[in-house]
């Protein structure tokens, strides 16, 4: 032990400063909450929280509890984030692709796309999708029906919802496919490691995942049907469709925003990790007998990944963050349920703040203990 | 040693800030809020964001309305002027929180008086500036005249935060009919969704209903259905703990309610000192000590009626004028068929 007092000083002073400060606020946030009569409690979370919420994946009504909505929120921002992130990487990694593409025309249509969303503030996006899409799309009765069972309208899209029978069986004979396809790929790298044999796997796959369903509809007695969604009259000039999904403008137009947002930075990050990669690696790669295919899916891709994913975990946690700003358009996610209805209802401030400061904490933290995990695996492996 | 004189630097900063905290916790003392307004020189007063009639800022940036007029009525009260306030506009969700943090001092911004806020959150509401009831609009192609014509499916936008969301339920729930809230954090998107065609319906407060179709891109294409489906009286809150402060907001209140009933107006304030009714003339100061109490002096409610006017002159300059609520309904006098009816200033 020879560390010395001006090692750990500073240390230990910011320590106990950072203790002190606290401290401070909470004694002093408990000194005023006692002197204005507002108890502290997550006492409310069991009570009836009556009031409803336009959207929810799990059963939900004024009769259950604010758990209960805080459980709708959270489900709802989990479902526009996990939405706007896989939208955001396809459209962020075909735009990467295409700023780096040697035709003037893609090339310069994709570098204008990402300079302009990118520099237009999130927020204003949001509302001109949501404002402009709602005063764009036409009413329910007006609607042109999409392949003929969808609807596009103001009140949302409608679309003809799956009636399965024996969905089991169908489910099963996905996971065998899947299964089996990955017991294939496993046979066939050890092929081509140990005889240098090469075996179609992506056709093999393309097939199995292809016929095992269908032979499940055949003999396994699985049946889908649709439902598909009808126009009812409500009043005179108002109506709206019955049966089937709806899904509201709201989620519509902000998954949209936040992908159409978030895909420039994607694009800059898959740009530059593409480049990152030396000319001499695939210029190596070509003289030693690779087809250029080979050379993108052997060489480029996997060193470029590694440049690519530290900085698009930053946009996957970006945008979930900013899906928070769903209050401004109706959606009913974390912030406009709970921290925003709930709070106002019940008037406790900082337990529902406290509660939905750590639930973002929780929900970055694991999209980048997610994404690390990934990262490491796809790291340089000394042998 | 230099290494560490950012640190240190920080350190001392966090500690005097700490410092400046703790004095100010420390000098909480009995009217506390009174003294702070009359040092800073304005009444801090939480508004709407634009509520036509009740508080509205025109393109000047002047406020008016009748929830205005009651922090003016303060202002004119403590501080002798009825323009020394500023005014702070607030969403349905942001208000209580700007009251008890102490952004604020009044909260005057067609705010509900239910128990649950009363008791729970640290407020305390101090009388009815405005009585109202939650209704519903709708577009008059849709040929609907009466909530009795809602069917299942039906959407309804209103704010969030609000009473209005916990009636709404109330209601469709009793009748059993299957809804969709829509629910927005600012009237105006509120309103914008709802002119857009985006809900059938429009629900909150009947007055903040007439009010909000004057912004609409026709207003004559919308009517307010006639039931009403909830009692919402509109008043001013304060932060609990100060029952001084709570005096002198509900009194400036019931001396402009007072005024109309005994005929005190703008004009005639002056002239009524020297009236032979007694209750006339304490409520223009000419009689009792009745500013000593709040610590204020005798003449607080004369400058209330001389600068403000009467409840009957604010409902008039602010609602029945502006076409938004032409009838008085029940915020007319107990004297001629309301429910306006304050304690006598005596």
């Amino acid at each position: 032990m020879n560390f010395k007092l001006k090692d750990i000083g500073p240390q230990l002073m910011t320590v106990i400063a950072v203790v002190l400060v606290f401290g401070f606020f909470t004694y002093n946030a408990q000194v005023n909450m006692e002197n204005r009569g507002i108890d502290f409690g997550y006492g409310f979370l069991s009570q009836e929280s009556s009031f409803d919420v336009q959207f929810s994946l799990i059963e939900y009504d004024g009769s259950h509890s604010y758990f209960r909505a805080y459980l709708v929120g959270l489900l709802n921002t989990i479902l526009v984030s996990v939405i706007g992130i896989i939208l955001a990487t396809i459209l962020g990694v075909i735009v990467g692709i295409a700023r780096l593409s040697p035709n003037y025309l893609i090339n310069k249509f994709a570098a204008f796309y990402v300079e302009f969303f990118r520099n237009i503030p999130l927020l204003l996006q949001i509302f001109f999708w949501y404002f402009a899409a709602l005063r764009a799309l036409p009413l329910p009765q007006d609607a042109e029906p999409m392949f003929g069972v969808s609807f596009l309208t103001i009140k949302g899209l409608f679309v003809p919802a799956f009636i399965w029978q024996n969905f089991n069986i169908f489910f099963y004979s996905i996971l065998a496919a899947i299964i089996a396809i990955i017991v294939i790929r496993i046979h066939a790298k050890k092929l081509q490691e140990t005889q240098g044999k090469q075996t179609p796997v992506l056709l093999i796959s393309i097939g199995l995942i292809l016929i095992l369903p269908l032979l499940s509809f055949l003999i396994g007695g699985v049946r889908l049907s649709f439902e598909v969604p009808v126009l009812k009259q409500l009043a005179t000039t108002s109506f709206i469709y019955e049966g089937g999904v709806s899904l509201p403008p709201e989620l519509i137009a902000l998954a949209l925003s936040l992908s159409l947002y978030t895909a420039t930075f994607i694009a800059e990050c898959v740009r530059a990790g593409i480049q990152g990669v030396g000319k001499g690696q695939k210029e190596a790669a070509a003289s030693i007998g690779l087809t250029p295919n080979q050379v993108l899916k052997l060489v480029v891709m996997p060193q470029a990944l590694r440049i690519i994913i530290p900085p698009t975990t930053n946009q996957y946690l970006n945008l979930t963050k900013n899906s928070s700003l769903a209050a401004a358009i109706a959606y009913p996610d974390l912030v406009l349920v709970f921290a925003g209805t709930a709070l106002m209802q019940t008037g406790k401030a900082i337990e529902i703040v406290s509660i939905t400061m750590f639930t973002y904490l929780s929900l970055s933290i694991s999209i980048s203990l997610l994404m690390n995990w990934y990262n490491k695996k796809i790291a340089i492996t000394e042998k | 040693m230099f290494k560490y004189l950012k640190q240190l630097t920080s350190l001392v900063a966090m500690v005097a800030v700490l410092f400046a905290f703790t004095t100010e916790s420390m000098a909480a003392k009995k009217s506390k809020t009174l003294k702070n307004t009359q040092k800073k020189g304005f009444v801090r007063c939480g508004v709407s964001q634009g509520l036509p009639g009740f508080s509205n800022a025109d393109a000047a940036g002047n406020w008016t309305g009748v929830d205005v007029d009651v922090c003016r009525a303060v202002a004119a009260a403590v501080l002798g002027d009825a323009n020394k306030v500023k005014f702070t506009p607030l969403s349905a969700k942001e208000r209580f929180t700007a009251l008890t943090s102490g952004e604020i001092d009044i909260l005057s911004r067609n705010t509900t008086w239910t128990l649950s806020r009363d008791a729970d959150i640290g407020l305390t509401f101090v009388g009815v500036n405005f009585y109202d009831g939650q209704g519903f609009m709708v577009r008059k192609s849709s040929g609907i005249t009466s909530t009795s014509q809602f069917k299942n499916g039906i959407s309804a936008c209103t704010n969030i935060g609000t009473t209005t969301e916990l009636n709404m339920r109330d209601f469709f729930n009793s009748r059993g009919i299957s809804y969709e809230p829509v629910a927005f954090e600012k009237a105006d998107e509120v309103v914008a969704a709802y002119d857009a065609g985006r809900c059938d319906t429009y629900t909150t407060d009947k007055s903040g209903l007439a009010a909000q179709r004057t912004k609409m891109k026709n207003p004559d294409e919308h009517i307010v259905l006639p039931e009403t489906i909830s009692k919402e009286p509109l008043g001013p809150v304060v932060r609990q703990g100060d029952s001084v402060w709570e005096d002198i907001v509900r009194w400036s209140l019931n001396t402009m309610i007072e005024a109309e009933e005994y005929g005190i107006t703008s004009a005639n304030a002056d002239s009524m000192k020297t009236s032979d009714n007694p209750q006339i003339k304490r409520l223009v100061g000419a009689e009792g000590e009745m500013g000593a109490a709040f610590g204020l002096d005798n003449e607080w409610n004369l400058r209330i009626i001389k600068q403000v006017g009467n409840y009957g002159e604010s409902y008039k300059r602010n609602i029945a004028d502006t076409g938004i609520l032409p009838d008085r309904g029940p915020n007319e006098l107990w004297t001629k068929g309301g429910i306006l009816y304050v304690p006598p200033s005596r």
